[in-house]
């Protein structure tokens, strides 16, 4: 897969239909894959990669990207196609200039749960049918492919990709995925243990940000944890609920956008699962104005920037709260 | 910071009582910035405004905070008194201590404590408060009156009699709406068809009226003064500027076997039919789901026979949009449906008839040609039980819980008529109170009782059979001799509750009016401003507010026609100053702002900016039309990266209130 991404890339690049390359590199370690930009062959050969780590969303790239001058080549997996597409919707790419290559999905390996077995001095891992054949500074060791799979590819919702220009591999269907469980499993929590359960969840936070600047909804010109004026900028928590309220508003601000796309709980280096809370907002979402899929395509009205007739009233809303 | 005044109304003791206003005004005159802080008995006098414009001026005030009554009741008044003492009037805030305080406590410390509360928070928003000047708006000089029943007819040429241009809409094929299908009107007993239609023609008549039957509002834009109205012409498949009325397409037409609503489906009408030979405009209608053509392209008698070639089977419903300064709402009401009264025999037998059936029963028009028939055998009914408050005045999830107001009287109309006509007829009213107010009204029941001697029972029905002799068993109670009544009727007429047209509910969503819980629209002030809704520009007449007679819903639609006309007569209407602006800087472009902005006020524009790497770059940034924005503020909690604000009401005077209210 990878040769033939790189073949493609270099087609494009060669006959000047596209300037730059949206892809993914290789870090410090093996399994430290990180996204990059490609502007030539060259650069392509050497570093350019494709494999079970390469599970980073590079939509958000585009926002930057696409806006310069000539177009943009990116290799989108199918969950990154739903967050191209709520860019777009939103104005935030510019979609003309960019020529996206869609390429098979996961599953994507995490790293941590290979880490967590014990292994340690992880030089490579390659999947031999399933089971996964690590090679490490001490010897070889080996774990099944399934228990090392990234929590948000556990729960994929889609193997189909929703824009494209063309195709590297077969494309694929939505998916019947059990991703509400956990919420589920919260909803039927009495309210303290809820509490009990975020408070002990997002107190881990750190205030690095990742969460936030990974998120491909995330691309405002200036986000309100940036803006003095906006009166939730804080460079230093002043109480011990501040890294709570981050989470809360940031759930709120990408409410009716987020595209679950997974890339917060993955980057977040305190295993927050602040997927959850956007996951949320969507079962919500879904059961009060009926399904929707933000970012499955780009002129829909997103439930909470749209009105209808048949809108659920308020004190249906509010009786569900109640408790 | 701003020099602020604080001014704390006594209310007589609507506040006084309930609130120590000496401890709010000295709590509050050690905030920080205020400097001077009184209490007056009413701040809403002369002389209270006075000491609010001596203050502005003695103490050079920069802000100025009243605690008084609600906003509604009084800003203008203080707005317009800081603007006589030279203060900008947007410098003013209220805290209201009376109807969210005063009223609601019992407790003096309590609501003193809350008072004193309200009015930290306006102080620390009139800190941040900016001076803002208002705009002008123009105003279109043309009303639409939606319903062309007698409400909307008496509205229209109202506001047509004035000199304006006056639209009417109405979803049926012809105005008249419900008093056309009345056979006689209360207390005077005259014909409805006799006073109603020179009022129909007349409208049609008129210059300034335009009609648009067969027609429904589609959506609604806009604001007083100048609302975008998308109306959706449906198609009648008949070309109304050709057709003459001439009818011989319904004679002629094959297909006979529709029931006919205009005569309650107590008979049939052909499926191109003119609904009443008065029926203004004297238009045929295609009716799609009868017509054999439309269904199976297998007839076409009545283009044959039609000699201007007005049938037009390819006829598509069409939307026009219009602009109006006004809107007045006309839509009327219906009776109940009878699913839930199984006790009453409606659907079994087709004796028991509703009393807007026996109307058509009677009229020289309906299915008997004005002869009073069973609708079973066609047989004279010789005994007949009237029963009120059919689903009116229930307690039960059933019916409504309202009185519907014109059955005591119709009621007493129907027995009044029946006996006059039929004097070997027995009639028995059963009811719960007989409830006659309004000009000889009672003078009217009482003759139908004294002079007519009709049997009125107090009690209700509890059972109606129908026997296989064709009698009616009606089983009831006589709550005043505490006996049960076996009654054989030949007929049983149903006096069912009214409720509002059920185009009214989606109606109120597009011109956002309020409505109750009854889906009757709410006027502004039950007393003192019945005939305007809450939203400006939008009007009530008729039953669509409330249950009504003839005579009210006639004076309300003129009463509503007077509040249209003196909005007309403006040339111009002051705009909000509060309205939503972008900081273009911080805006993403991202169109939610203009996905939930009701006015259509957000347009986007591509403008370049300079970056802070010194290159420049194309920005998509959202941009507001002042003079379409209302100020509603959605725009401002849907923008993600907090770029919109609210002049008036900004982000920071709000968390201001917040942070004042909750330290």
């Amino acid at each position: 897969m990878q040769e033939a991404m790189i073949k493609r890339a270099k087609e494009l690049l060669a006959d000047g239909s596209v300037k730059r390359v949206i892809g993914w590199k290789r870090g410090e370690f093996a399994y430290d894959i990180t996204p990059a930009v490609f502007e030539s062959a060259e650069e392509l050969d050497k570093d350019f990669v494709f494999d079970d780590f390469t599970s980073a969303n590079v939509s958000k790239y585009l926002v930057k990207e696409s806006k310069k001058e000539g177009k943009v080549l990116v290799f989108l997996k199918p969950c990154d196609t739903y967050s191209l597409n709520q860019l777009t919707k939103e104005h935030r790419v510019d979609r003309d200039n960019i020529y996206v290559i869609g390429i098979p999905g996961g599953p994507k390996l995490d790293i941590e749960k290979i880490k967590a077995k014990g292994i340690t001095g992880i030089l490579s891992v390659k999947n031999d049918n399933y089971t996964l054949k690590i090679d490490t500074l001490y010897g070889e060791e080996t774990m099944p492919f399934s228990e090392a799979i990234l929590d948000k590819c556990a729960s994929c919702k889609s193997k189909k990709h929703v824009t494209y220009d063309e195709l590297i591999g077969e494309d694929g269907d939505v998916l019947d995925s059990d991703r509400f469980d956990m919420v589920e499993k919260l909803e039927n929590m009495t309210a303290q243990e809820r509490y009990d359960f975020w408070r002990e969840q997002l107190s881990k936070c750190i205030r690095c940000n990742a969460c936030r600047n990974v998120c491909p909804a995330c691309t405002c010109e200036k986000c309100v944890f940036d803006n003095p004026n906006s009166g939730v900028e804080n460079k230093a928590a002043s109480d011990s609920f501040e890294e709570n309220m981050f989470h809360i508003i940031r759930a709120f601000h990408v409410a009716g956008r987020c595209t679950d796309c997974g890339e917060c709980s993955r980057v977040c280096p305190q295993n927050i699962p602040l997927h959850l809370l956007n996951r949320k907002f969507i079962k919500d979402i879904n059961s009060l104005y009926g399904e929707y899929q933000a970012g499955a395509d780009t002129t829909s009205r997103a439930p909470l920037t749209d009105y209808t007739a048949d809108d659920c009233e308020a004190s249906i809303v509010h009786e569900r709260g109640a408790e | 910071m701003q020099r602020i005044g604080v001014f704390v109304c006594h209310c007589g003791t609507n506040i006084a009582a309930t609130v120590d206003v000496k401890a709010v005004a000295e709590a509050l005159g050690h905030e920080p910035g205020v400097v001077i802080s009184q209490d007056y008995q009413y701040m809403c006098s002369e002389s209270g405004q006075n000491l609010v414009k001596d203050a502005i001026k003695e103490h050079d005030l920069g802000g100025v905070v009243i605690c008084s009554c609600s906003p509604r009741m009084h800003e203008n008044t203080f707005r317009k008194a800081a603007a006589s003492a030279g203060l900008n009037p947007y410098l003013v805030e209220i805290a209201n201590i009376r109807e969210q305080c005063s009223w609601i406590h019992k407790d003096i410390a309590t609501a003193t404590e809350k008072a004193i509360i309200l009015g930290k928070a306006a102080i620390a928003k009139v800190h941040l408060n900016t001076p803002l000047t208002s705009m002008e708006s123009p105003v279109v000089k043309r009303a639409l009156v939606i319903g062309g029943g007698i409400a909307g007819i008496q509205t229209a040429l109202d506001i047509a009699e004035a000199g304006f241009d006056v639209d009417i809409v109405e979803k049926q094929p012809t105005i008249g709406g419900k008093m056309a299908q009345i056979d006689k009107t209360f207390p005077t007993l005259d014909c409805a068809a006799c006073i109603l239609t020179p009022k129909m023609v007349e409208a049609s008549q008129n210059e300034h009226i335009t009609i648009h039957s067969f027609s429904e509002v589609e959506d609604v834009k806009g604001f007083v003064g100048n609302f975008t109205v998308k109306i959706r012409k449906k198609a009648r498949y008949v070309d109304e500027t050709k057709c003459t009325g001439c009818g011989l397409c319904t004679e002629k037409c094959p297909m006979k076997k529709v029931p006919n609503e205009f005569n309650m489906g107590l008979d049939n009408r052909s499926a191109v039919y003119i609904p009443f030979a008065q029926a203004v405009p004297k238009v045929a209608t295609i009716d799609p789901n009868y017509c054999m053509m439309l269904k199976n392209g297998k007839c076409g008698v009545c283009s044959k026979v039609c000699s201007v070639g007005a049938i037009d089977y390819k006829q598509q419903d069409r939307i026009i949009e219009e602009k109006y300064g006004a809107i007045v709402v006309a839509t009327g009401f219906n009776p109940i449906k009878l699913d839930k009264y199984d006790e009453f025999a409606y659907n079994q037998c087709p004796d028991v008839v509703t009393s807007l059936e026996l109307e058509r029963l009677m009229n020289a028009a309906g299915p008997n040609g004005g002869t009073l028939l069973r609708p079973s055998d066609k047989t004279h009914p010789h005994t007949i039980v009237f029963v009120q408050c059919v689903g009116s005045r229930c307690d039960d999830s059933k019916g409504k819980p309202y009185c519907s107001k014109i059955c005591c009287m119709y009621t007493a109309k129907h027995a009044m008529l029946i006996r006059e006509k039929y004097p070997d007829t027995e009639v028995y009213v059963f009811y719960i109170d007989v409830r006659t107010p309004g000009k000889n009204f009672d003078e009217f029941y009482r003759r139908a009782v004294e002079q007519y001697n009709v049997h009125y029972i107090k009690g209700m029905v509890g059972k109606v059979t129908p026997k296989s002799d064709g009698k009616i068993g009606v089983q009831a109670s006589d709550l005043l001799s505490n006996e049960q009544l076996h009654i054989d009727a030949d007929m049983v007429v149903l006096a069912v509750a009214i409720e509002p047209d059920k185009t009214a509910r989606p109606l109120a969503t597009m011109l956002t009016t309020q409505m109750d819980t009854n889906d009757f629209f709410t006027e502004a002030h039950p007393k003192l401003r019945p005939v305007e809704s809450a939203t400006a520009g939008i009007f009530l007449s008729g039953a669509c507010q409330g249950p009504k007679d003839i005579p009210e819903t006639v004076a309300q639609g003129s009463a509503a026609a007077a509040k249209a006309i003196g909005l007309l007569c403006k040339n111009s209407i002051t705009c909000n100053p509060c309205t939503a602006h972008s900081n273009e800087l911080m805006c993403n472009g991202c169109s939610s702002c203009e996905k939930v902005c009701p006015y259509g006020a957000i347009t986007y524009i591509d403008k370049e900016f300079r970056m802070p790497d010194r290159t420049t770059a194309i920005r998509r940034v959202a941009s507001v039309n002042p003079a379409v924005c209302q100020g509603c503020g959605a725009c401002t909690v849907a923008c993600p990266s907090g770029a919109m604000d609210l002049s008036g009401f900004s982000n920071s005077q709000i968390m201001a209130e917040v942070d004042a209210i909750c330290k």
